[in-house]
């Protein structure tokens, strides 16, 4: 398998994608001459034309309520929101239209699109431009939320997105973009959804995670099996559908439970993931989940600040310790 | 100045079918409205008794793939487009036979076949959705428009100028129709634009525009086939500003109280429905006997609509998790 980095994944898979369905059209800020703010639509105005690839005005709202009509008139838009942070000028389409036509119009619509949209913290942009808004979307019915952690399932569920008949919230992670990974390179090898992806197998803990924290947890685990503790973690990949049924058969193997969680922990994705953990298997716990998470801060600007607020390595580290000895 | 002849813009078929969707819509509102006094409608009910000229001149100007979008005052859009009374009467009903299924209720009628693309409750959420399906008839080459139903609060809204960016810069065959009924709930078109005629509003977007009596149908007709077809040979968006009038309140909950009987009196007085029957008449196409049956007839769709209502059945429990997803 070819290596790439996490950019050029989603750059392919979008390739794929367009050469093999024509009703494939990609818009939003800069995509297209520009070739988007990360890059991610490179080389695709070159390839498709600009009848397929169009770069649109700053008008968010617009640019997923024109996806949305667009779907509905028979094509597979998939729309870039330039970040994440921008959704929320878009929620009116994204909550209110998108993720409630099929419903209130009794099932006689589908809307097959995809909204690409990279966010997380990390780059030192304050507030405005440094959320995770993950459980924002999967708080909301009618829709599906990605969000690969490498670059094989950022192709493999960027490809499953733009084919689901289904609406799709597409996260990607600006600091993953240029992390290296193997990737399948057969243009049929796709990523199903509502999947958990067990990306190490271990005993004693399951560390549950998604996109960077991914990352992060299998770095702790590596450095937790140097002192003898050994780590299974669990990679949701969708956030909805949610795949309770692998994390919890882990959780029931391991008997313990650390979620961790870029975004905010009040009301996050970790007392989610938590709860269901407890739904599932509370006979089979011998500590209670903990969950590690953003600070429930407005991002700043100072790294030294940042860093408070976005887990680490170290604190993933800290907590599984502390779930391995807690006695109960 | 004379008028021209209606015969000479519609055959006279057309021109009663006109009459009778205009007639039906009406009667077809007031059971409405009788029928949540009974409590069999609940939820939202906003009724379109005054402002019939409007869906029935535009739909009879459109072809009929055309695509339709409206808000949330929208009945007779989709009746005028084709839906079954009986199945738009069930969805009220909130019954399992309704166009939706009883999921969308008043404001969400949709009827993807007939290109009636839907109900919407969000004030100006039509816009960008409406742009999008226009894009997509361009883009399929399918030389259908979107024609875009909305009411004087809606241009208020940041879609609306988003949209109107939109449509004329990619070029795309949307025709805005703006029902400006006077009032976005109680509020006055004067107390809410800093720029009272809506038509003007597309000069910042260079898209040209035409303010029209929506209590006539045939100047409505007239408006929407003139604009239709240019937006259609031009792949440009047009906006057409028909100036009607609401003659119940905005919804069922509403007493009125911002608007005066006399103002209402003097509207009621430019009723679309007797000033279009007296044209009928006056040039031969009716008789006044064929009138009254019309009435009747209409009468009777609507009491059997209401009876299909009444008797269907109610949704299953198990349909609840039906339809979120494809």
């Amino acid at each position: 398998m070819p290596e790439m980095t996490y950019r050029d994944a989603l750059n392919l898979a979008l390739k794929e994608e367009m050469r093999r369905d024509p009703s494939i059209v990609v818009w939003g800020e800069d995509v297209a001459l520009y070739e988007g703010s990360f890059k991610v639509s490179r080389g695709l105005l070159a390839e498709f034309g600009e009848e397929r690839v169009l770069d649109t005005p700053i008008s968010e709202n617009t640019i997923i309520g024109v996806a949305v009509g667009a779907a509905m008139g028979g094509l597979r838009p998939v729309a870039e929101l330039m970040t994440v942070n921008f959704a929320l000028l878009a929620m009116d389409q994204i909550i209110d239209h998108m993720t409630k036509i099929r419903y209130m119009f009794g099932g006689q619509v589908n809307l097959p699109m995809v909204i690409r949209a990279p966010g997380g913290g990390g780059s030192q942009l304050a507030a405005q431009h440094s959320q995770s808004l993950e459980t924002y979307f999967m708080h909301a019915p009618g829709m599906r939320v990605a969000y690969p952690a490498t670059p094989a399932d950022a192709k493999g569920l960027l490809k499953t997105a733009i084919r689901d008949n289904n609406p799709v919230m597409f996260l990607e992670h600006e600091l993953l973009y240029n992390s290296k990974g193997e990737v399948p390179d057969d243009p049929e090898s796709l990523v199903p959804f509502g999947k958990c992806d067990v990306k190490r197998s271990g005993t004693d803990i399951t560390i549950v995670a998604y996109a960077r924290m991914t990352i992060l947890a299998l770095q702790a685990a590596e450095e937790l099996a140097k002192e003898n503790i050994s780590c299974e973690v669990v990679d949701l990949r969708t956030l909805a559908p949610l795949d309770a049924e692998t994390f919890v058969a882990s959780v029931k193997k391991t008997g313990r439970a650390v979620v961790v969680e870029e975004c905010w922990k009040t009301c996050g994705l970790g007392g989610e993931i938590a709860t269901r953990i407890y739904d599932g298997c509370f006979d089979s716990l011998r500590a209670p989940v903990r969950r590690v998470s953003g600070l429930d801060v407005p991002m700043p600007y100072s790294r030294k600040l940042e860093k408070l607020c976005i887990p680490q390595v170290a604190d993933i580290v800290a907590v599984v310790k502390e779930t391995m000895a807690a006695k109960y | 100045m004379k008028e021209t002849s209606l015969r000479a813009i519609l055959p006279d078929h057309e021109l009663v079918r006109m009459y009778e969707q205009m007639v039906l819509c009406r009667e077809f509102e007031e059971s409405c409205a009788e029928q949540y006094t009974k409590g069999h409608i609940t939820g939202f009910l906003h009724l379109y008794s005054g402002q019939e000229a409007v869906a029935v001149g535009s739909t009879h100007a459109l072809h009929k793939d055309d695509y339709i979008l409206s808000a949330y005052r929208e009945h007779a859009q989709a009746i005028v487009r084709g839906a079954e009374p009986r199945r738009v009467m069930a969805e009220l009903f909130g019954k399992a036979t309704g166009i939706c299924k009883g999921k969308g209720g008043s404001m969400h009628l949709f009827a993807p076949e007939l290109a009636f693309m839907g109900g919407y409750a969000i004030v100006g959420g039509q816009f960008p959705i409406a742009v999008g399906l226009a894009f997509a008839s361009k883009f399929r080459k399918e030389g259908r428009i979107a024609a875009c139903f909305f009411g004087d609060g809606a241009v208020n809204q940041g879609t609306f100028h988003e949209s109107l960016n939109w449509a004329r810069l990619w070029e795309l065959p949307v025709l805005f129709v703006c029902e400006n009924n006077a009032y976005g709930i109680g509020t006055s078109v004067e107390r809410s634009s800093a720029l009272a005629d809506i038509h003007k509003r597309t000069c910042g977007y260079d898209i040209p525009s035409v303010r029209v009596d929506g209590m006539d149908v045939m100047a409505v007709h007239a408006a929407v086939k003139w604009g239709a077809e240019w937006v259609r040979e031009q792949n440009r968006p047009y906006l057409i500003e028909a100036l009607t009038y609401r003659f119940r309140g905005h919804s069922m909950a509403d007493p009125g109280k911002y608007r005066s009987a006399a103002e209402v009196e003097l509207w009621k007085a430019r009723d679309p429905l007797p000033a279009f029957a007296i044209r009928l008449i006056e040039e031969g196409i009716v008789t006044q006997a064929e009138l009254g049956a019309i009435k009747q007839e209409s009468i009777a769709i609507v009491q059997e609509a209401v009876t299909f209502a009444e008797e269907s059945p109610w949704p299953e429990d198990g349909s609840v998790w039906e339809d979120i997803y494809a």
